[in-house]
């Protein structure tokens, strides 16, 4: 029994007395410990708690069970949106400070129909969907005929949002108009509204349907494509958040497409990846809009068809519906 | 008229308003007949529903074929009740006392059925709700929704009040009446009991309805037509469109209840009350409110006609003399200028001619719905190009017409069911009119 609470009897060896003092200094030793320990807990309780004072605006909140905390407006953290809920947000919000615009050159266009295969491949569309489709144009019995690119205009005044009634078709500050096919009803007013037939509907089940159910729905992309919805040209919107030129934009082998930024007033050629002043480029070349008359005020640009770099050529037609 | 007025009694009156309403063979054979049509209807719905709207004929170009057709005609038919109670009863017009529970049942069946129409129409039926949830007031289909919400509850109140002082009579006065029905017209009755204040509220209600129901009525087929005049399209993009439907409804609706007097009087000998002087006279105003029509179609045709702008130039060229020509023409002569010559003419207004006649304006009607939805769709301002050819024409199926004719069975159910159980001519306005006021009730 050597513990140092025994009390202590007179008879007791040097040693036991040096084991006493070794005792106290080792007690002394680990209160010293201790106190510091204490000390630094105290001192990082007191940060800790000065941090939260700096605010004393509390704010009422509503909890998800509906009982009413309150809460300091500096602890408020707001939840970080995951999935596919990121991405319906994300969709509607669009990019900030941007202004999306589309030029395009029919002087170099040779329908080699490149940006239609790339589009359909990315928005799981069948042959005869078209988010683009190049059209043969010929204006007059006198004028000669061209080929003609033809997306979404992303009007500024679209009429399509403002005859959908449920919200599922909109238009996003950076001017891009999109669907947001979890909420379409399907009535396909939209469509009837649309001058420049830009719209397609889901009338059966989507090309490979089976292989993308399940995946998160991004709303820029319209993928997965639904059953009794709409879809049509995003301008690549998820391509756009990466950085990247659209599908069609960088699919071009002839140098057709410009896109960019109307506030940075630059387009960047898709096929070339020169980047040009979008106002010189207009100017220069004439650029005119899709029907302007109609108010609808395209974010899509034509260059006219003039000196063009490829002879016409009637394009093979019809593509069969596959079921 | 057939018999003297003085013939009339109160117990002869109600005797030949509800004879008919018993459950006989023919009854049970006509509605076992609509219900199995409905059924095999639904079944080619059932199909729709589970694989889209592809079973139908339309696609990107032409978007909105029959279902929407169908779903105008179905809503200008409901307008009736409109002109004939509100309009032609408020400035008075007395011979219309038999006719206005027609026109009300008619109005009641086809507006309660185009809210059904519309939804065979929709790809995502499923989410009807979110125009609830997530409605914007800016799109038109809102307003469509709204004021065809409104009309159907101001006719189903119009249908009803005038009904009350009947139920009344008929479960105090007829005793012949199956024994599970009585009960219910007790409580449709309301403890009607014939007394002045009781006439009084009634009629001040009545009265109400029928001038809330003028806009209400002018709402639901002018904005109908803006879902079309809304839009930039050749044939669609029209100042007149809100007048020109609302008049060809007005032809519709007359026709129908022409078509309706007829049978009902045949099937429900009730050739004392309906009888050739209302012929005549809903006669005159089909052919009135032809006239209005054909002038609307005029300023429709003529003026664009005139200019010639390249879209309307192609369009009115597919409907004069290219693809559409033999169904426009049929219809514009067929069911509206010979119509309106054959009833200039007194003898075109007796029972069975005009009747006839309604069956032609009636059909006309629905296919001229057909020629204003669907040539327009047809040359969109940008060339139709590299895609199937069941995209560049329109060619309505099988499965789609079974849906299109689904809504007619329920209409047709609906009108028999209100015809067979209630009084087809008011019972009440009747006696009071033939000069029997206050009949006693213990």
């Amino acid at each position: 029994m050597d513990d140092n609470n025994t009390p202590h009897s007179p008879d007791e060896s040097e040693d036991q007395k040096n084991s006493t003092r070794r005792n106290f200094l080792k007690n002394l030793g680990l209160a010293g410990v201790g106190v510091a320990t204490g000390a630094a807990a105290l001192y990082s309780g007191h940060i800790f708690e000065a941090k939260k004072e700096v605010s004393g605006d509390q704010k009422v909140l509503l909890t998800q069970d509906g009982k009413l905390v309150q809460v300091d407006s500096l602890e408020i953290k707001a939840l970080e949106k995951t999935g596919e809920e990121l991405l319906i947000s994300q969709g509607r919000e669009g990019i900030p400070g941007r202004r999306w615009v589309l030029v395009i050159d029919l002087s170099k266009c040779r329908n080699a129909r490149k940006c239609i295969s790339a589009c359909q491949d990315a928005h799981q569309l069948r042959p005869e969907q078209y988010h683009v489709n190049v059209l043969q144009m010929k204006d007059a019995p006198g004028t000669a005929p061209y080929n003609m690119p033809k997306h979404c205009q992303h009007c500024d005044n679209p009429p399509c949002v403002s005859v959908c009634p449920v919200d599922a078709t909109y238009k996003r500050p950076d001017g891009i108009v999109l669907i947001d096919n979890d909420r379409c009803i399907g009535c396909r007013f939209c469509m009837a509204a649309c001058p420049y037939s830009a719209r397609i509907f889901n009338w059966i089940e989507p090309k490979d349907a089976a292989s993308h159910q399940g995946k998160d729905y991004n709303v820029e992309l319209n993928v997965p494509q639904k059953l009794g919805t709409i879809s049509k040209c995003l301008f690549s919107a998820d391509r756009l958040r990466e950085g990247k030129l659209p599908y069609c934009v960088e699919a071009c082998p002839n140098g057709v497409y410009y896109f960019g930024d109307e506030n940075e007033d630059a387009v960047t050629n898709g096929t070339t990846k020169e980047t040009v002043r979008l106002s010189k480029l207009l100017r220069d070349n004439g650029g005119y809009q899709l029907m302007p008359e109609l108010g609808t005020k395209p974010r899509v640009y034509y260059l006219p068809p003039k000196n063009r770099l490829f002879p016409f050529e009637e394009a093979g037609d019809a593509t069969p519906e596959k079921a | 008229m057939t018999m003297d007025d003085n013939q009339f009694t109160f117990d002869k009156i109600t005797s030949d308003l509800t004879h008919h309403i018993r459950i006989n063979k023919g009854f049970l054979i006509w509605m076992g007949f609509l219900t199995v049509s409905l059924m095999v209807c639904l079944y080619a719905y059932s199909i729709q529903l589970r694989t889209g709207l592809g079973v139908a004929g339309i696609r990107d170009y032409v978007t909105w074929g029959m279902y929407l057709a169908n779903f105008v005609f179905f809503v200008a038919a409901s307008l009736i009740g409109m002109l004939i109670s509100a309009v032609l009863g408020l400035i008075g017009m007395k011979w219309l006392t038999p006719i206005t529970r027609i026109a009300e049942t008619i109005a009641v069946a086809f507006a309660a059925v185009a809210g059904l129409v519309i939804v065979s129409d929709m790809g995502r039926p499923e989410r009807l709700v979110y125009v609830f949830l997530y409605g914007r007031p800016q799109s038109p289909i809102l307003w469509d929704v709204t004021v065809i919400t409104t009309y159907l509850v101001l006719s189903l109140l119009l249908l009803f009040l005038p009904l009350i002082a009947d139920m009344a009579i008929i479960h105090r006065k007829v005793d012949r009446l199956p024994s599970w029905l009585k009960p219910i017209y007790k409580v449709l009755s309301l403890n009607f009991t014939d007394n002045p204040q009781q006439n009084k509220i009634i009629n001040r209600a009545i009265r109400t309805l029928l001038i809330l129901l003028i806009p209400a009525a002018l709402s639901i087929h002018t904005v109908t037509s803006w879902l079309f005049a809304v839009t930039s399209r050749a044939g669609w993009d029209s100042t007149v469109f809100g007048p020109y439907f609302v008049s060809g409804a007005f032809v519709a609706g007359s026709a129908a209840v022409i078509i309706a007097m007829f049978f009902f009087r045949k099937n429900y000998k009730l050739q004392n009350y309906l009888t050739d002087l209302h012929f005549n006279n809903m006669g005159k105003v089909l052919a009135t409110v032809s006239l209005v029509y054909l002038y609307f179609n005029i300023n429709e045709f003529l003026v664009p006609g005139y200019k010639l702008k390249r879209a309307d130039a192609v369009h009115l060229h597919e409907l004069f003399a290219g693809k559409d020509t033999l169904l426009f023409w049929v219809v514009q002569i067929g069911g509206l200028i010979l119509p309106i010559l054959f009833m200039l003419f007194h003898r075109f207004r007796k029972p069975l001619p005009i009747m006839l006649i309604s069956v032609a304006v009636l059909i006309a009607a629905w296919f001229k719905r057909y020629i204003i939805v669907i040539p327009t769709q047809e040359h969109p301002f940008l060339p139709i190009q590299h895609v199937p050819q069941n995209f560049v024409h329109y060619s309505p199926t099988l499965i789609e017409t079974m849906i299109t004719i689904a809504p007619f069975i329920l209409v047709l159910i609906i009108i028999t069911l209100i015809s067979k159980f209630f009084p087809v001519i008011p019972l009440h306005e009747t006696a009071r009119e033939k000069g029997i006021e206050h009949f006693k009730f213990d």
